[in-house]
């Protein structure tokens, strides 16, 4: 069965104009997140990203964004003490 | 590479034109097992590293592909175990001896560690392709173009699961979905489960000492009997958010951790009422610290699961701890004065 966290949330994007179609992409993702469509990369399954980042990192032409880092309570908490300090 | 030489995993040394290189046995022996299980319970798992470098498998040569992994001894037995029948060199970088996945991460698994890995080795002067093939899981430290681009090596992002290096390399190094796709499936979250419990000790530990003080005050004896049946609430609320939860995770329906936790906790906290029918305050305090507890729980299991991103649990962090913690500590009070007053109509 395919676990999927919350709707809507995730911060995953792409510039379809500068896709090379290359598949790296798709090669990297652990949760088939992209399909090729006419020779280009397009999200298929949004919710299921878990933003790892390995697209964005693999992507010889920048075209992925996403904002990515560890999907957990104790990090999550480290980094708002860390913002909570700074502000 | 002779410190890696002595070691019980290493099968024997073979020379090469880079130096002497150990090949490792593709069994794992007792001690192995035995070491693992206690990584597991979270026993040496700090330093539970082998040395980076290189190593081989089988009777490797100039033509032998590489395989890149993390010098977590945890992850070289889940490889080395499946590669009984691949002949290859192994790169083994330095992250600090963190799993491959957790290590990209962190960046320790990295372009950057990759490049110096193979200066450091001279694989250029072992092997005569220039292909190297990466766990899928740790493409998010590395950029594989910038690999290509520094040292020459071409990248192959290879299957997720070590069980599926064999008929990967079958397969002319080609994926299909199965290979790439990571799952979370009832052994995978079940191997989680005591490293969960352990770290929660110290919380249960705290808790039942909390309540046995507790009646120790009321009651002027300390009687362990019923400070643990004082406590049964609380120790079901821990282990339904550490143990139901990671269990039966797909089957609960609803995508939040916190609300995973928020159902189970319903659940054990009718059982409870039903077992201890205890009076209107007391039992509403009761309920109210097990919702909480096995929420947040739940809710830390997200760290250890395969598919939650960063910005969801941002998300439940931001709407359930402003809930969740005040009701927790109001739950305790509660039931602390209820117990008081209940004792004081008494005598």
């Amino acid at each position: 069965m395919k676990m999927r966290y919350l709707r809507n949330t995730v911060s995953l994007s792409i510039d379809r104009e500068s896709c090379i179609g290359c598949e790296m992409c798709i090669a990297v993702c652990p949760h088939d997140v992209f399909l090729m469509e006419a020779k280009k990369v397009t999200i298929i399954d949004r919710d299921a990203c878990m933003e790892c980042g390995a697209c964005a990192r693999n992507c010889p032409v920048d075209a992925i964004r996403v904002e990515s880092g560890t999907g957990g309570v104790i990090p999550v908490l480290e980094e708002m003490m860390k913002k909570g300090k700074a502000d | 590479m002779t410190s890696a030489a002595g070691l019980p995993w290493v099968q024997r040394v073979k020379e090469t034109p880079v130096g002497e290189v150990p090949i490792v046995r593709t069994r794992l022996e007792l001690r192995d097992r035995l070491q693992n299980f206690l990584v597991r319970l979270g026993i040496n798992r700090e330093r539970y590293a082998v040395p980076p470098g290189l190593y081989g498998i089988g009777d490797p040569d100039a033509d032998s592909p590489v395989l890149v992994t993390s010098n977590y001894k945890l992850t070289l037995d889940a490889l080395r175990k499946e590669l009984a029948a691949v002949t290859c060199w192994l790169l083994v970088l330095d992250t600090h001896g963190i799993n491959v996945w957790c290590a990209a991460g962190k960046r320790t698994f990295s372009t950057t560690e990759i490049v110096g890995r193979l200066e450091a080795t001279r694989l250029e002067a072992l092997v005569r392709h220039r292909t190297l093939v990466l766990p899928q899981l740790g493409a998010s430290g590395v950029a594989a173009h910038l690999v290509h681009k520094t040292t020459g090596f071409r990248v192959v992002y290879g299957p997720v699961r070590a069980r599926d290096i064999p008929a990967f390399f079958h397969n002319k190094m080609k994926k299909d979905r199965d290979m790439r796709t990571v799952r979370f499936p009832l052994r995978d979250r079940l191997v989680l489960i005591p490293l969960e419990l352990v770290l929660a000790l110290l919380v249960l530990v705290a808790g039942f000492l909390l309540v046995a003080a507790a009646d120790w005050i009321l009651h002027g004896i300390l009687d362990f009997g019923t400070a643990f049946r004082d406590f049964v609430p609380f120790l079901g609320a821990v282990l339904a958010g550490c143990v139901l939860v990671p269990v039966l995770l797909p089957l609960i329906p609803v995508r939040s951790f916190a609300l995973k936790g928020l159902i189970v906790g319903i659940l054990l906290a009718a059982l409870i009422e039903w077992a201890y029918s205890p009076s209107l305050v007391d039992g509403i305090a009761t309920t109210v610290l097990i919702l909480s507890t096995s929420s947040l729980f739940a809710l830390f299991f997200t760290g250890s699961t395969t598919f939650t991103s960063v910005s969801g649990v941002r998300r439940e962090v931001r709407i359930a701890f402003p809930v969740l913690i005040p009701l927790l500590v109001a739950s305790i009070l509660v039931g602390l004065i209820s117990k008081l007053v209940a004792l004081h109509h008494i005598s």
